[in-house]
């Protein structure tokens, strides 16, 4: 006979990928068949009581233990098993002089120095721990998403009156004097340098330079918006001005998602008169891919374009028919490059991020005809972990999606580097395996990552592949393949 | 703040602060760069948003490194001792007490003890007994809170026209801030005792300590408080519930011009032995000193730092620099620690005095570990004493210099309590302090630690959030 415990534990917090973790580990105690160990967000409140729980009223700063056990002898065990991963994710040293951690960005920077801050704190707070930063006349780069676009610009105008820079935030990509912040491709040293407002793009980038060979004195992630209207490009300006006094930077590129045209052409004449030659990448309808643009990039540089690499069997129409194209991405600009290709073929497709406000898809995030689902939106992490940390929502959407007669080729993208899940192919290949066991419905799949990642891109993408997935380097690539196959085409 | 040249983006950060998920933490040092992981919890409740509008004021960094600046740079010193009525214009009837404003009827046991053994020692009624009615009329008497006339009082802190006060200046801009004599332990009249006792200790605080006080000020010069208070600290002394050094230092300072002063050799001795049997004498030179130096923060636009805390027994207030003379109040909490004889927590009244403005300039509770003899009377260990010191740091703008505390490697005390801290982290500001009995006359039953209200810390922000919005 199951039974349920709930308990509410005001005051403990613990941040979401700890509590995923947790989560993980108390559901793997023998005894228990399911457990959700999580902040009260409204997210996670009603992720608790889908799994059907009931829970009494919490406030947003409490930490809700939901389990269902087999039997009321089990509970001791999980109890003990919550504790225990609660104090494995708590940090601290063993024995010695305690020394209590600092609260603030402001105390840590004030104790240990340092010259740049990292912030993924909630949205909600992520300006007050920037400001610290700022305060102390360090950058700071804002992995938050969910950062409200009127304190963006207060501390990006701050920011340029200081002469600092903010990197992000919703960009979690960068890479300074080769450390990688926040989701970063390990890369050699070279004389190209990035400005992203855009992260998987930057990442894409990163991947395909590597592949070519060419290596990177620095990225500069300066935030999805910052060439929105919005913020009007204040940290693209200030990262050229870096990147252009950097003697080992030759060459500049600038990665985003679709700019406000008057942002982007502002920036532009502002690039002109740099002394550094910039090259701008940015996505819009008619408008080179970033493959193309990292094409002419390299012709900039005078390096041959290699063949960008393909693993995997050609993938196969499948056998059953359906005719519509659905893609599930972890990365914002890698579905916006996608949907732009795809659009100019096939026309309207349904999103979470769409090109046009009358495609946008509800909440079920299920529709008819042609679909990509961006699962890094702000919309969809709220309250929970990064697709590139927790695939748990894309890999229930995929046999969701390979399920449905109506596809004909699903779509995917899976970004390594710093800060991504440790081994993606680990759950994602088993998962393609067992769709594709259901119905034989081809996958192609955009594998972005360098030779040096820690999770290592040819290991990755051989798993991939063996599972029956069609896997490229190229995400331009690998979506003009799905539409082909979208098509009825094999290759 | 120090100008820091922008390094080239090809070259790789020295160390990086890291607050929130720790995996980019863990990733950043896995790559060879020293991390230095902050402990991030969520803030107050409802506090994000006001948060959010503060911190990116435009005016908040440089109102608060000004108001610190400001304090730290005034210098206290003891230039007299004089009547209330003369120094403040107190007259017949009028009444100071300690912390935010309240009436007769919301006075707490040990107020009213204070007020009734003053009305008597005015000669306003013949039996301290006989007050209650005189006040609960509100005929020909007055209520006042002691910070708004420039003076602070220890616990009721209750201030008659007759009674003798210390006089603190700062020579720079001639400002000045008074609080009354220290009137010893036990049965007294700022722990709402009136005894018999009471009031003939202060007719010879009035006739003999008060006059002969300020004849030997006068003669020996103005008194350094604010380099006492510095050397108190390397001495074992805390400044609130702890002032031996302090009180030893004053007499060394003005016991030659005693001894030559007109009052009689027995009178002396008398002052003499007096001072130095009580240990908190200097706790009435310590507190108007903190009180001029967080006086001179006062009133800087933007500025978040707190500029007084005070209690009157019913309410705990704070002011805040950037907010004028708005009081943000809660409710007094008890405070946990050690009691006297008999006396246990249901003898003890809510927190009172105005004492705490030690704590709001950064030592009292806040330089606890430079104090460990009284940390057990205090109801802590040593550790303890070390490890709140240290926590107040988050909660501060800047540090003290002049005042550095030995056992933290000569630290500057924390100095400057942040509202926008305090609501980020959730610590409250640590106080020492004496209880009183709450029971009108009764005296003091213990001593222990307190703290604020947590409530008044977010009402302070909004009114910060809501004046940062106003200026647009």
């Amino acid at each position: 006979m199951t039974i349920e415990h709930v308990e509410i534990r005001p005051g403990a917090y613990a941040d979401s990928v700890a509590l995923l973790q947790v989560s993980r580990d108390v559901a793997a105690t023998p005894g228990v068949a399911a457990a959700q160990v999580a902040m009260a967000t409204e997210l996670n409140v009603e992720v608790l009581q889908g799994m059907g729980f009931t829970l009494p009223a919490t406030s947003t700063n409490d930490m809700v233990v939901a389990l269902r056990l087999d039997d009321e002898s089990a509970l001791a065990a999980a109890l003990a098993a919550v504790d225990a991963a609660l104090a494995a994710a708590r940090k601290g040293s063993p024995g010695g002089e305690v020394t209590e951690p600092p609260r603030t960005t402001a105390s840590a920077l004030r104790r240990a120095g340092g010259d740049l801050a990292l912030v993924s704190v909630p949205g909600a707070s992520a300006l007050v721990e920037a400001m610290d930063a700022l305060d102390a006349g360090v950058d700071v780069m804002i992995f938050s998403d969910n950062v409200p676009v009127e304190q963006e610009l207060a501390m990006k105008r701050l920011a340029r009156d200081r002469g600092l820079l903010v990197m992000g935030p919703d960009c979690g990509t960068a890479v300074v004097g080769g450390v990688g912040l926040g989701f970063a491709n390990t890369v050699t040293p070279g004389q190209v340098g990035i400005v992203a407002a855009s992260g998987t793009g930057c990442q894409q980038v990163l991947a395909l330079l590597d592949a070519a060979g060419v290596g990177v004195a620095a990225a500069l992630g300066v935030g999805g918006r910052d060439l929105s209207a919005a913020i009007g490009g204040i940290s693209t300006r200030t990262a050229l001005d870096r990147l252009d006094a950097d003697p080992s930077v030759g060459h500049v590129v600038v990665v985003s998602k679709p700019p406000a045209a008057e942002v982007a052409a502002a920036v532009e004449k502002y690039a002109a008169d740099l002394g550094t030659p910039v090259r701008f990448a940015l996505l819009g309808a008619g408008q080179p891919d970033l493959t193309t643009q990292t094409e002419a990039l390299l012709g900039d540089l005078g390096v041959a374009v290699p063949e960008w690499p393909v693993w995997g069997t050609p993938a196969a129409p499948a056998p059953d028919g359906g005719t519509a194209l659905r893609g599930l991405f972890v990365g914002g600009t890698l579905c916006d490059e996608a949907m732009l290709l795809a659009a100019a073929e096939l026309g309207g497709i349904r999103s979470n991020i769409p090109l046009s406000p009358e495609l946008a898809l509800d909440a079920s995030l299920v529709a008819d005809g042609h679909v990509m689902i961006d699962f890094g939106d702000d919309g969809l992490t709220r309250g929970r972990a990064h697709p590139m940390i927790d695939p748990t929502l894309r890999l229930e959407h995929l046999a969701k999606v390979a399920a449905d007669p109506d596809t004909a080729v699903i779509l995917m993208d899976v970004v390594l580097g710093h800060g991504a899940q440790d081994d993606p192919a680990a759950e994602l290949a088993p998962a393609i395996a067992a769709a594709r066991a259901v119905r034989e419905v081809p996958v192609v799949v955009a594998c972005v990552g360098t030779s040096t990642d820690p999770q290592g891109l040819t290991r990755q993408a051989e798993a991939l592949a063996a599972a029956g997935a069609e896997v490229h380097l190229s995400n331009a690539a690998a979506t003009r393949r799905a539409i082909a196959l979208v098509n009825g085409a094999a290759r | 703040m120090t100008a820091r040249t922008v390094s080239l983006p090809s070259t790789a950060p020295t160390a990086v602060a890291a607050v929130g998920a720790d995996m980019f933490a863990t990733a950043v040092a896995n790559q060879a760069v020293p991390v230095e992981r902050v402990e991030w919890k969520p803030p107050m409740d409802g506090t994000a948003d006001d948060l959010a509008t503060v911190a990116a004021d435009p005016l908040r960094r440089d109102a608060n490194a000004l108001a610190v600046s400001r304090m730290l740079d005034v210098q206290a010193m003891l230039v007299g001792v004089a009547p209330a009525s003369e120094l403040l214009g107190l007259e017949k009837g009028q009444f100071l007490h300690a912390g935010p404003p309240i009436e007769w009827a919301r006075a707490s046991g040990p107020l009213r003890g204070a007020l009734m053994g003053a009305a008597a020692f005015e000669g306003l009624v013949e039996d301290p007994e006989d007050a209650e009615a005189l006040f609960a009329s509100g005929a020909n008497v007055s209520l006042e809170p002691c910070h708004h006339r420039s003076a602070v009082g220890p616990m009721a802190g209750v201030v008659s026209p007759s009674m003798w006060m210390f006089v603190l200046e700062d020579p720079a801009t001639g400002r000045r801030t008074y609080c009354s004599l220290n009137e010893g332990l036990g049965k007294v009249l700022r722990y709402g005792a009136y005894g018999p006792e009471v009031l003939e200790r202060l007719r010879w605080m009035r006739d003999v300590l008060g006059p002969l006080l300020g004849e030997a000020v006068s003669a020996a010069g103005p008194v350094d408080a604010t380099a006492i208070l510095g050397q108190m600290l390397q001495m074992g002394d805390e400044a609130h519930n702890r002032n031996r050094a302090g009180t030893l230092m004053l007499l060394r300072d003005i016991a030659p011009s005693m001894v030559r002063s007109s009052r009689s050799s027995e009178e002396v001795a008398e002052a003499f032995a007096f001072m130095g049997g009580n240990d908190h004498f200097f706790l009435n030179v310590a507190m108007p000193a903190c009180k001029l130096a967080l006086d001179a923060a006062r009133d800087v636009p933007g500025s978040t730092m707190v500029v007084a805390m005070a209690r009157n027994g019913t309410d705990f207030g704070i002011q805040v620099s950037g907010t004028g003379d708005q009081w943000f109040t809660g409710p007094a909490q008890l405070a946990d620690g050690l009691f006297l004889g008999d006396y246990g927590p249901d003898d003890a009244n809510p927190d009172i005095g105005d004492s705490a403005i030690t704590e709001t300039a950064g030592i009292g509770g806040f330089a606890m570990a430079a104090a460990p003899a009284i940390v057990r009377f205090v109801g802590g260990t040593v550790p303890d004493a070390l490890a709140t010191s240290r926590r107040m740091r988050e909660i501060t703008i800047g540090e003290n210099n002049r005042w550095p505390i030995p056992v933290l490697d000569f630290a500057g005390a924390a100095t400057g309590i942040d509202v926008t801290s305090v609501c980020r982290t959730g610590i409250l500001p640590q106080i020492n302090t004496g209880m009183a009995g709450k029971v009108a006359g009764v005296g003091q039953v213990g001593a222990g630690l307190v703290t604020p209200p947590a409530s008044i810390f977010p009402a302070a922000l909004a009114e910060l959030a809501r004046r940062t919005r106003a200026r647009g």
